[in-house]
């Protein structure tokens, strides 16, 4: 059978598979829409984190970006795993005994005040659709490279797929689905792992690969290798990186924290028994996290050493087929600079922007690009990311049936994340805008019909951003982690461990910090000419990807220093800072 | 944080024990999390790269391996930790 017909077949069956679940596990009540009842294992939940966080960005780029980033790319890894250490310690077992549906709830409760909920409301929406038009735009991409469908028709398939599921299953159908999608997405990502770490150092376990030396017959470490030939070539050496300290710190930092603070991890611990489970939930989550996030750096090393020891001086004529279909896929592109017939890789971009493809082939039949030449730099590739993970299973000689897990993996991730989303945005406007602001007389089942109505229109939202773009969704998604960071983890993380936190201070600091940050953003990604987005001109040094570490230490600051001068809060809710810090008689999530 | 500042509500002596066990022991292990991840995988790593862990250079192993085993370690250190604290004051669920 060929690989093509064998990803239709993958694909068809994934989705069936979803489907399927979605229908055996439709939501009945609020409740099970918003929270799947309440009554998920600790084990079940943290595999369906695992998907529900993993996202096609996790998934296809990850392991490429790592691979061009060398040590930099340390801070996707650190900080998109810390995050859950935060979450476990400090956040997730206190709001599970809190046991409400949302985010918003634990702010507008704690703070004993609507206009904290609605703040809190905006900052989740917000947060989301940065973060979802992203994961649509990935189901279009995966289907236009794997299925050859055009990217808007793929979108258009992925919003009816998360539509069955999401708004007939809430998080219930979400949750099982998510089950579901985890294992083919972990099972698509370590096959080819083991595989290329076997070819390159002749150990398939590939966090042991990249410890141990090439299997060349140079004795050389990976890592040693990979240095000497990136230093020869004019790069920096893969150990070292190029940010500063403490941008790296800073980045990091702002993913760890802004993993605490994303609605739609937090929820996920809403829908446990116990206030106990929701500790051991986010344990197991990150042991499903972390097997895919300790191989993507082996998997990004195998493929950088592979990439140049296939295609540095090798003629474009004698270039291996994967090379040439991610070619011929726009992944990939040869820039003959000079006309030599041979692929030259070094330190720089082979052209400015990204590619623009012309008609007509060049002298040695690649593709063409109307893209300036960079002439600054002999570099004469260029290369997409994602093509890391993507032309693994080609790199590595693997059957077509493996290419076809990759292709239902990809979009296993990318659909998992959208549901995540697409759940807290709805059960925000819902739960929090209706029902506990302006609605308050709404029935059960109007509740709950509101419920699937706004999940409605966000996929429908969402579509829409996935198939036109805004200039700003590429931009920003990144910073989704610095405003969650900056806005709803310090106000939780003080809702829980102080006492005399106040309304007053608290939307005083979500205020400040997501002003700040989105701010500091807006002005370095949006308005100022790229040009001028560099270290002399940032404040501190600090990256706009790591100035929600900025943003959370101001909210910090304005807060306390409101609460200092304004009322403290009323009794009732001192007694339920304590209710909440203890475990015992969390009992179902409840509604008010 | 202070949380002691306004001692009005009505908690039991074992409650006020139980919270101040856990909030050391957070913040002990907060520590380690800062420490491998913070300190080992950034401020450390250029002075710690200069030692091998097989083919690692020791600092990039923290920031690329090490630190999530041990983020692993810590949340199931933790969830071990708290049964046996909120069992000692009768606080479990």
């Amino acid at each position: 059978m060929d690989t093509q017909t064998l990803i239709y077949i993958f694909v068809g069956i994934s989705f069936a598979l979803y489907i399927g679940i979605a229908l055996w596990s439709r939501a009945g009540s609020t409740k099970e829409f918003y929270v799947a009842g309440g009554g998920v294992s600790p084990v079940v939940n943290g595999m369906a984190t695992a998907a529900d966080w993993m996202s096609a960005a996790s998934f296809l780029s990850m392991a490429g970006l790592i691979a061009f980033m060398g040590y930099d790319g340390s801070v996707y890894l650190m900080g998109w795993t810390g995050g859950y250490v935060m979450l476990a310690l400090l956040l997730a077992p206190y709001l599970r005994k809190f046991g409400q549906f949302t985010v918003p709830d634990f702010i507008g409760t704690r703070y004993y005040s609507k206009a904290a909920r609605v703040v809190a409301v905006i900052c989740l929406i917000f947060i989301s659709f940065t973060y979802i038009a992203g994961q649509m735009r990935g189901v279009g991409i995966v289907f236009s490279r794997f299925l050859d469908v055009p990217i808007n028709l793929g979108v258009i398939i992925g919003m009816g797929i998360v539509f069955v599921y999401a708004v007939l299953g809430g998080m219930k159908g979400i949750t099982y689905t998510q089950v579901a999608q985890y294992c083919v997405l972990i099972f698509a990502y370590m096959v080819p792992a083991f595989f290329i770490s076997f070819m390159v150092t002749g150990n398939p376990i590939p966090q042991l690969g990249l410890g141990s030396t090439v299997n060349d017959g140079s004795g050389m470490h990976v890592l040693q290798k990979l240095d000497l030939v990136l230093t020869d070539l004019g790069f920096a050496a893969y150990t070292a990186g190029s940010k500063s300290t403490i941008d790296v710190f800073c980045i990091t930092m702002a993913l760890m924290v802004g993993t605490a603070g994303l609605p739609h991890v937090i929820v996920r611990f809403f829908t446990v028994p116990k206030a106990s489970d929701a500790r051991k939930s986010a344990g197991w989550a990150l042991i499903f996290i972390a097997l895919l996030y300790t191989t993507a750096p082996a998997v990004a090393a195998f493929s950088r050493i592979n990439l140049i020891d296939s295609m540095n001086e090798t003629s474009y004529a004698e270039a291996p087929g994967w090379f040439k279909k991610w070619e011929a896929n726009d992944l990939i592109v040869w820039r003959d600079k000079n006309a030599d017939g041979k692929v030259q890789i070094a330190k720089g971009d082979a052209f400015k922007g990204k590619p623009e493809f012309a008609e007509g082939a060049g002298a040695s039949g690649e593709r063409l690009v109307s893209n300036d030449e960079a002439v600054d730099n002999p570099n004469e590739l260029y290369v997409d990311n994602d093509i890391m993970v993507l032309a693994n299973p080609e790199i590595a000689n693997l059957p077509g049936w493996v290419i076809a897990l990759v292709a239902a993996g990809g979009l296993a991730a990318a659909l998992s994340t959208a549901a995540g989303l697409l759940l807290v945005i709805s059960s925000s406007v819902s739960h929090d805008l209706l029902k506990s602001t302006f609605r308050p007389n709404i029935s059960e089942k109007g509740e709950l019909l509101a419920a699937r109505v706004a999940a409605t229109a966000a996929i429908v939202v969402a579509g829409y951003l996935g198939i036109y773009p805004p200039g700003w969704v590429a931009q920003v998604v990144a910073f989704a982690f610095g405003l969650a960071a900056a806005s709803l983890f310090p106000a939780i993380f003080m809702g829980i461990f102080s006492k005399s936190m106040n309304k007053e201070g608290a939307i005083a600091g979500m205020v400040t910090g997501l002003v700040f940050t989105f701010g500091y953003i807006f002005y370095f990604k949006l308005v100022v000419d790229p040009a001028m987005n560099v270290a002399d001109n940032w404040l501190l040094g600090i990256s706009p990807e790591g100035i929600g570490v900025v943003g959370m230490v101001l909210n910090f600051v304005v807060a306390v220093a409101v609460s200092k001068m304004t009322k403290s809060p009323p009794v009732e809710i001192r007694k339920l800072v304590d209710s909440i810090r203890v475990p015992r008689g969390a009992g179902d999530a409840h509604a008010h | 944080m202070a949380d002691d500042e306004i001692p009005d509500t009505e908690t039991s002596a074992a409650e006020d024990a139980y919270w101040r066990e856990n909030v050391r022991l957070l913040l002990i292990l907060m520590a380690i999390w800062f420490a491998c991840s913070f300190g080992a995988g950034i401020l450390l790593r250029e002075f710690l790269d200069q030692f091998m862990l097989g083919g690692y250079p020791l600092g990039f192993w923290f920031a690329q391996q090490g630190s999530i085993y041990i983020f692993v370690a810590l949340i199931f250190y933790y969830v071990v930790k708290m049964k046996k604290i909120e069992r000692k004051y009768d606080l479990d669920d």
